[in-house]
């Protein structure tokens, strides 16, 4: 299997980091998949991203998960907690007080789906870093930069398409 | 293909825009690079007034410290601590820093839902004073407990001494409450901020790149890391929103629960919800005041921005005013004559000067904030601001130590009961700790978020090209 390598285009602007990527897409170019194509901008920019085509968003499900099992063991937890002091009963009062233990509840269910949240998060972050060196602070100043993983072969053609649309600059690396 | 949009000047905004002249809530033409310069370099060079600030803070601190030893070596004897009086200003100190810590989660929380993007500018020093206030909370806690070092008694927690937490007291669930508010106020700050600690890496050298470097978690602009960036945001925003509520309802719950009159009251947790939002818009606007003048934050924290800020201030002002005209409605028509004797008391006895000054500055004096002219001076806000909170703390204060002077038996009174100076400095201590680690947050990390004022840039710059830009013609 060849090895792939990085190229990265620079624009001064959405619209053409957009009519890039929409390019890119078309010109079935072997050896190079719109998967491996990452958009990189300062700012949150959904309409040029999904330009890059559906990359659902998985985050809620954690957090779904994260609540049903911190309101689980919150109430749980701590009613059979207190259930093991049966043996010290004190007249009048309920081995279960439902209502303030609602409150804990309450409490873990928000902490734990907080904490799954995140978490989820950090994993898919890493999930689908891509391993590579090549990026340019101008890209957290006022620059989009089109990164696109492909074999070398394919790696001509990228450039041409970048080059085409007013790329600001092109970085290369293995 | 190509995706056809309305024309933006046809519709019903950029009509208002052409014809309704409005001051902008920001420079629409400053750059991206001059943002990130701006907000980098109020990270290094700050003007003298902020070391003047951080060094009476920590001058603050260090007394506060001191009387807090003297307190814990001494007993709580030398604090003037005893029955009925046996929380003093702490708890009541407790209760204003818990209030000031919810306009974070206002700002960045409710706004940022509601999509009003000229919080973007603020809502991260706002987040920030959020957790300082409950950071500085959490040691009331401590400070007002006879025995410090079994503060661990409230949490919730089973052992094998039996010393079982009583599930069915408030105080638990304050303990729980405070815990995870403070845990997801940490997490939300900090997340918030992964882009801008990025630009931070960038642009920094030696042993701070070392340190932005492991907070940005590798954070490199991707588009995967924006969607799943937003959407994190958004569900910690919402799932903030409902503990920050419970919080402050359970804070006030310690209170109406009991039997005490004055505290047994059913609109105690709306009302301590109100008031808490209420000091914190008013504190945001006194450091939106210190920031823009000590950061050189003029342009980012504009006077359109105070202005809304105050409006929205104003509204909550009357919010908590209507709350505290129920709370007396409802004692003086009700049939409790021990509540209506309470209230009395804070009227006309030994602390009635407390309870009208209450009065005037938490509902009187917000008014200030409807005209227009005093809106936008910069050192009337700042004055007004300060009072507004020296009326907030007072009305903790009114809750706590009058009610505990006057309770059901005549031979517990203690009318002239006055906080003595170990209070009164450990009090002004947790404001030095909260000022100077502020001040420090100020320094170390961006109080402007830079990626959120260049998406409102961008997008008031353009929002039709914006949206144009989506659809690409190949």
């Amino acid at each position: 299997m060849t090895k792939k390598a990085f190229v990265l285009g620079l624009f001064d602007d959405f619209g053409m980091a957009a009519i890039t990527i929409a390019a890119l897409r078309e010109s079935s170019i072997p050896g190079f998949k719109m998967q491996d194509v990452t958009l990189k901008s300062p700012i949150d920019h959904p309409e040029c991203a999904a330009e890059l085509g559906p990359r659902p968003v998985y985050i809620q499900i954690f957090s779904l998960m994260g609540a049903v099992l911190g309101s689980s063991l919150g109430f749980l937890g701590i009613s059979s907690a207190q259930a093991n002091f049966l043996r010290q009963p004190r007249g009048g009062f309920p081995i279960v007080p439902i209502p303030p233990n609602m409150v804990i509840t309450y409490e873990l269910f928000i902490l734990t789906a907080v904490f799954f949240t995140i978490t989820a998060c950090l994993i898919v972050w890493k999930i689908h870093s891509v391993k590579t060196s090549l990026y340019d602070t101008q890209i957290s100043v006022d620059k989009i930069g089109i990164l696109v993983k492909a074999e070398p072969a394919a790696l001509v053609r990228i450039r041409e398409i970048f080059t085409k649309h007013d790329a600001l600059e092109i970085l290369e690396s293995d | 293909m190509t995706e056809s949009f309305p024309s933006f000047d046809d519709t019903e905004v950029g009509i208002e825009r052409r014809f309704i002249p409005k001051a902008k809530d920001i420079d629409e033409d400053i750059a991206w690079a001059q943002i990130n310069g701006d907000v980098l370099r109020s990270m290094e060079r700050p003007r003298p007034l902020y070391w003047v600030i951080f060094i009476s803070s920590l001058g603050l601190f260090l007394f506060g410290v001191y009387c807090e030893i003297y307190q814990y070596n001494t007993g709580l004897g030398v604090a003037d601590l005893r029955n009925p009086q046996v929380w003093g200003l702490y708890i009541a100190t407790f209760i204003f820093w818990i209030g000031m810590s919810h306009s974070g989660t206002l700002l960045s929380a409710i706004l940022h839902i509601m999509h009003a993007d000229w919080r973007k500018p603020i809502y991260r020093f706002a987040e920030a004073m959020t957790t300082f206030s409950l950071m500085t909370a959490g040691l009331f806690v401590l400070v007002h407990l006879g025995r410090v070092w079994q503060f661990y008694y409230v949490v919730a927690y089973p052992n094998e001494r039996w010393a079982w937490p009583n599930f069915s007291s408030p105080l638990v669930w304050d303990a729980t409450a405070i815990g995870s508010y403070l845990t997801t106020s940490v997490i939300f700050l900090y997340f918030g901020m992964i882009p801008d600690l990025a630009i931070c890496r960038d642009n920094a050298t030696g042993y701070r790149r070392t340190f932005y470097r492991a907070l940005s978690v590798g954070w490199k602009g991707t588009d995967r890391q924006w969607s799943n960036f937003r959407v994190t945001y958004l569900t910690i925003g919402c799932l903030l929103i409902p503990l920050a509520v419970s919080v402050h309802s359970i804070v006030a719950t310690d209170f109406a629960v009991s039997q005490q009159p004055g505290w047994h009251t059913t609109s105690f947790p709306p009302y301590f919800v109100a008031g808490a939002l209420y000091s914190g818009c008013a504190a945001i606007i006194t450091l939106f005041v210190i920031l823009r003048y000590t950061f050189r934050f003029e342009k980012y924290m504009t006077i359109p921005i105070l202005e809304k800020l105050c409006k929205l201030t104003f509204a909550i002002s009357m919010v908590w005013t209507y709350l505290n005209l129920i709370e007396y409605a409802s004692v003086w028509y009700g049939t409790d004559p021990y509540a209506k004797q309470a209230l009395i008391f804070r009227a006309t006895g030994t602390y009635a000067w407390f309870w009208w000054a209450m009065n005037f500055l938490g509902s009187v004096l917000p008014f200030t904030l409807a005209v227009k002219r005093l809106r936008i001076n910069i050192p009337i806000m700042l004055v007004v601001s300060l009072l507004l909170n020296v009326g907030m703390w007072i009305e903790r204060f009114m809750i706590v130590t009058p009610t505990l002077a006057h309770g059901y038996y005549p031979w517990t009174w203690t009318d002239g009961w006055w906080p003595n100076w170990v209070q009164v400095g450990i009090v002004l201590g947790s404001f030095g700790w909260f000022n100077m680690l502020f001040m420090l947050f100020c320094k170390i990390f961006p109080s402007v978020s830079m990626y959120e004022v260049k998406e409102m840039v961008y997008h008031r710059r353009q929002p039709h090209k914006a949206r144009k830009a989506v659809p690409a013609e190949t």
